[in-house]
């Protein structure tokens, strides 16, 4: 077993993707991601890490820098929060359609206006759609683990997209939590060094980035979309590796309380810790509530979501981030998503609960939960409000 | 390349769509773009070459016979040639009209 130390999980962050042996580092500051690259360039400042750390001028260039190393067949390494990763949005778009297997972290933050340092996921669910494998993790030992796993993972030739780890803003980035460190030789037995299907190299020029006409872009969009749902199995593989190099298994969708439950709470992040210690309250109550938890987002895990959902009564889904003039948060749209067309599907309830950092309680998700019961109960089956607003 | 691009299937679209073989844009038919089409009227042809010049396209070819001629694979039918040309001796050509 590894060594077992306190730190904050941003440094354990950066630590990984040193441990990860990265070759490029290209990153703007912005908090609450700050601590990650702050310590990532001291690392490369010390000689204690032999990587290019580029300081760019905006989260757009960080990004494309990351584009160019990655072409190259360097290991690179970006990160950002809200603002800085709605400048560098246009690029995500390019890096998964590139299939350039980069890795950044999100340490998630409320898109402005009002401008807001604080946490939600209004950041990660404005560039849902671009194209990358995409974690929600629940707490700093995962964001240190999903490193190598994302790393492996993206750079498989089976694979070969790009991925994020999105850690909630301060809830998990400016917290101390105890870390199981992994031996820097079992790291690197887990993830060899990357060999890149196609590079740029002079000896042997290729295009990357060429531009298609309208009779071949389908085709390209669809090679790409097979490409990310082929890499389900993958995914899989590659948390079962991990799981038996450091007996830490994840999977797609996590539950707790859940066998018996007859209302689960849905939530994704470290909502799943809090909501966790609701479920023990209510369950010492005596009623039935357990707990999903969402990890995998993109590829959206369907199968193994309706597997638990579909044979319960309620799901209480908590979101963090708002769809203005749309149907409720992102998370239930694709929860009902994969309920349609079920005739014994569940009715789904969902809050929009802790935007901008707002502290959600454990009571705050036993008090969701009454009130999703009552309203189910009195035929509001597909319920949508903002939770806990002032009226 | 053995077959344009637009008779690829999705399984044949290289990793990342790269292009593997250099200088395959000369595959492209610009020549789809056009409505009008130059006609070369060779009694007044002086072969200066100034449509070969001004081309933006370079779609103009020296012949055998040293006429410049436009290749209507790549011509998008700009008319700058026309423009050009100090005789007149290119007319744009609506395509279908003409036979």
């Amino acid at each position: 077993m590894g060594k077992r130390v306190g730190m904050e999980v941003s440094i354990a962050a950066a630590e990984a993707v040193k441990q990860a042996s990265v070759d490029v580092i290209s990153a703007y500051p912005i908090t609450p991601q700050t601590h990650i690259v702050e310590h990532l360039s001291e690392l490369v400042a010390n000689g204690e890490l032999d990587a290019e750390f580029f300081c760019v001028e905006s989260e757009h260039s960080a990004l494309s820098v990351c584009v160019g190393s990655e072409a190259t067949g360097a290991r690179s390494f970006t990160c950002t929060s809200a603002q800085g990763l709605a400048l560098m949005s246009e690029i995500t778009y390019i890096a998964s359609a590139l299939r350039l297997p980069i890795v950044m972290i999100i340490a998630n933050r409320t898109l402005s206006a009002p401008l807001s340092i604080w946490n939600d996921h209004s950041d990660a669910m404005s560039i849902r759609d671009c194209g990358w494998i995409q974690f929600f993790v629940e707490n700093g030992q995962e964001v240190y683990d999903h490193v190598f796993i994302s790393y492996r993972l993206a750079e498989d030739r089976a694979v070969l997209l790009p991925a994020i780890i999105n850690m909630d803003g301060f809830t998990l980035s400016h917290v101390i939590e105890p870390f199981e460190m992994i031996e820097q030789e079992k790291v690197d037995q887990f993830l060899p060094p990357y060999q890149p299907l196609y590079r740029l190299h002079p000896d042997r020029p290729i295009t990357m980035g060429a531009f298609a006409l309208p009779s071949i872009f389908a085709e390209t969009k669809k090679a790409q979309e097979v490409a990310i749902w082929s890499s389900m199995p993958k995914i899989l593989e590659t948390w079962k590796a991990f799981g038996d190099m450091t007996g830490r298994y994840y999977k797609p969708i996590e539950t707790y309380k859940a066998e018996d439950a007859e209302t689960l709470l849905v939530t994704m992040g470290s909502f799943g810790e809090t909501a966790s210690v609701a479920v023990d309250r209510m369950r010492e109550e005596g009623r039935s509530v357990g707990l999903l938890k969402i990890r995998l987002w993109r590829p959206f895990p369907f199968e193994d979501f309706r597997q638990v959902a579909l044979k319960v009564k309620d799901l209480v889904v908590i979101d963090r981030a708002i769809s203005v003039g749309g149907p409720g948060g992102p998370v239930a749209s694709e929860v009902k998503a994969a309920l349609y067309g079920y005739d014994s599907r569940p009715s789904v309830y969902n809050f929009v609960a802790g935007i901008s950092g707002r502290d959600v309680a454990p009571f705050d998700f036993v008090k969701m939960v009454d009130k999703a019961e009552i309203e189910i109960e009195e035929g509001n089956r597909e319920g949508y409000e903002l939770y806990g607003v002032r009226e | 390349m053995t077959k344009p691009e637009s008779e690829w299937t999705w399984k044949e679209i290289p990793v990342g769509n790269v292009i593997l073989e250099p200088g395959n844009a000369s595959q492209y038919r610009t020549g789809d773009w056009k409505s009008l089409k130059p006609i070369l009227d060779m009694e007044k042809c002086i072969h200066c070459g100034l449509c070969y010049i001004f081309c933006p396209d370079m779609a103009y070819n020296l012949n055998e016979e040293g006429y410049f001629i436009a290749d209507l694979f790549y011509c998008k039918g700009c008319g700058i040639c026309a423009k050009e040309c100090p005789t007149g001796a290119i007319t744009m050509v609506v395509e279908e009209e003409e036979k």
